[in-house]
């Protein structure tokens, strides 16, 4: 079985643990709404909302931001260093162990 | 006073195919959208994207589906009112509705249908704390009739196609433009970053790269902007500034109707998507129900059975029988 664990703070500061399915080719974002996390995925995963922007708190080592992703971030709201869109990490093994928080939602 | 059968709030796909199906019963529609071009989040966000699960095309780009939409529209002769968001609707006392818009623009029709998507496309704001202060004072989120700010030295920012056109648009027509932007890398087309490069050896256009403005002043009207870098803080005297950050979209006034809402979306009745106001129907994005997806082909079958009931409130005494269009052809409205 190639399920991960990743946890989530939600924007109250509860972290859930999530498990993953690695093999199901799904992001980070979809896997937030399948649990029902307050995730909007406003643009259906294309780079174009930033609704599912995360802090990533550890080191696992991953995609870099691809052009769409840093465009969007150009204009989002509350982006720091360690933000990414949750729609373009991809759930692969690389993955297990990995801590985010969902960043503020958009005013 | 525009006067129609259906009212329909969103001119995106789900409401363009609502005007066919309302014209297959003889029923005349008006839309109403924020943006000022149909199409929704197809014009709006992805044209160029292909989409590949409406019926009947293996691979269709969003923006010729709107075009495809707009066609099979045509013969029904829909009216539009766009770049007008829908504010407030009114009962009458006959059950019909008045339906009016951010410019003060009345539609009066029977039925409204609810065709809004994820929302109104609205501007996104910076977040500065006196922003409001300076809204329509100096502050604009979008270009309306450019000739009145030629000329002068305005500020915009932002990294997309807008900020990038209305730079070189100004620059080039006698302005001085500061653009502004958080990254040195521009979400824009090539072409339209490397004139605006162009305009800066020129001596048009100034850019500040990993910079965002941070502060407003102004004794009424809008008189300084204060751009600031890691390293530097400047200040422009000027009385324009352009923040183009793009579109997102929110529920809005929609939110306000007496309608049901859950998550930012109508509950509506599957019988017909009539929600909980008679009279008002939502369909597509817009809507929920258990099992709701949000597919342009679920809004499209939504609206036909919408239309069903619609047909039904607008003519009480007549009984419809469904003609296929491969009996009875589409006859258009004159």
């Amino acid at each position: 079985m190639s399920d991960i664990t990743i946890k989530v703070t939600d924007r109250s500061g509860k972290e859930h643990e999530l498990l993953a399915p690695t093999d199901m080719n799904m992001n980070l974002m979809e896997l937030c709404k399948s649990y029902e996390l307050p995730v909007e995925g406003v643009c259906g995963g294309m780079a174009m909302c930033a609704s599912c922007q995360v802090y990533v708190h550890t080191d696992q080592h991953f995609g870099e931001r691809n052009d769409d992703e840093e465009a969007m971030l150009d204009e989002a709201y509350y982006v720091q260093d360690n933000s990414r869109l949750g729609c373009q990490i991809h759930l692969t093994t690389d993955l297990e162990g990995m801590r985010v928080e969902l960043a503020p939602e958009s005013p | 006073m525009i006067k129609t059968d259906i009212i329909i709030v969103g001119a995106g796909p789900v409401g363009l195919f609502a005007v066919f199906e309302a014209g297959l019963m003889k029923l005349r529609c008006h839309l109403i959208d924020a943006i000022p071009q149909a199409g929704g989040q197809l014009s709006e966000i992805y044209p160029k994207k292909p989409i590949y699960d409406i019926p009947g095309y293996p691979s269709v780009l969003a923006g010729e589906l709107v075009d495809k939409l707009m066609e099979q529209a045509e013969p029904f002769k829909p009216g539009f009112t766009l770049g007008e968001r829908a504010e407030t609707i009114e009962k009458q006392e006959d059950g019909t509705f008045i339906v009016t818009t951010a410019r003060g623009t009345q539609h009066h029709a029977p039925v409204v249908m609810i065709a809004g998507g994820l929302g109104s496309f609205e501007p996104r704001k910076p977040l500065i704390e006196n922003l409001s202060d300076y809204e329509n004072k100096g502050v604009n989120y979008i270009v309306k009739d450019p000739e009145q700010y030629e000329g002068q030295e305005i500020v915009i920012s932002g990294g997309g196609d807008s900020a990038l056109d209305w730079a070189v648009y100004f620059a080039e027509r006698n302005g001085f433009v500061h653009l502004v932007h958080r990254s040195d890398r521009f979400r824009a087309h090539k072409d339209s970053v490397g004139k605006a490069f162009e305009l800066e050896e020129a001596g048009k256009l100034k850019m500040y790269t990993f910079s965002e403005v941070k502060g407003l002043e102004g004794n009424q009207d809008l008189e300084r902007v204060v751009i600031e870098s890691k390293t530097e803080k400047t200040t422009i005297n000027t009385k324009l500034w352009f923040p183009l950050f793009g579109l997102s979209p929110k529920l809005g006034p929609i939110g306000d109707w007496g309608l049901e809402i859950e998550k930012n979306a109508i509950v509506v009745d599957t019988f017909d998507y009539q929600t909980n106001r008679p009279g008002i129907f939502a369909v597509g994005d817009v809507n929920t129900y258990p099992g709701k997806l949000k597919l342009i082909l679920c809004g499209f079958h939504e609206a036909t059975l919408a239309v069903q009931t619609a047909y039904k409130i607008i003519n009480p005494d007549k009984k419809f029988t469904l003609k296929y269009t491969t009996v009875q052809g589409v006859q258009g409205f004159e």
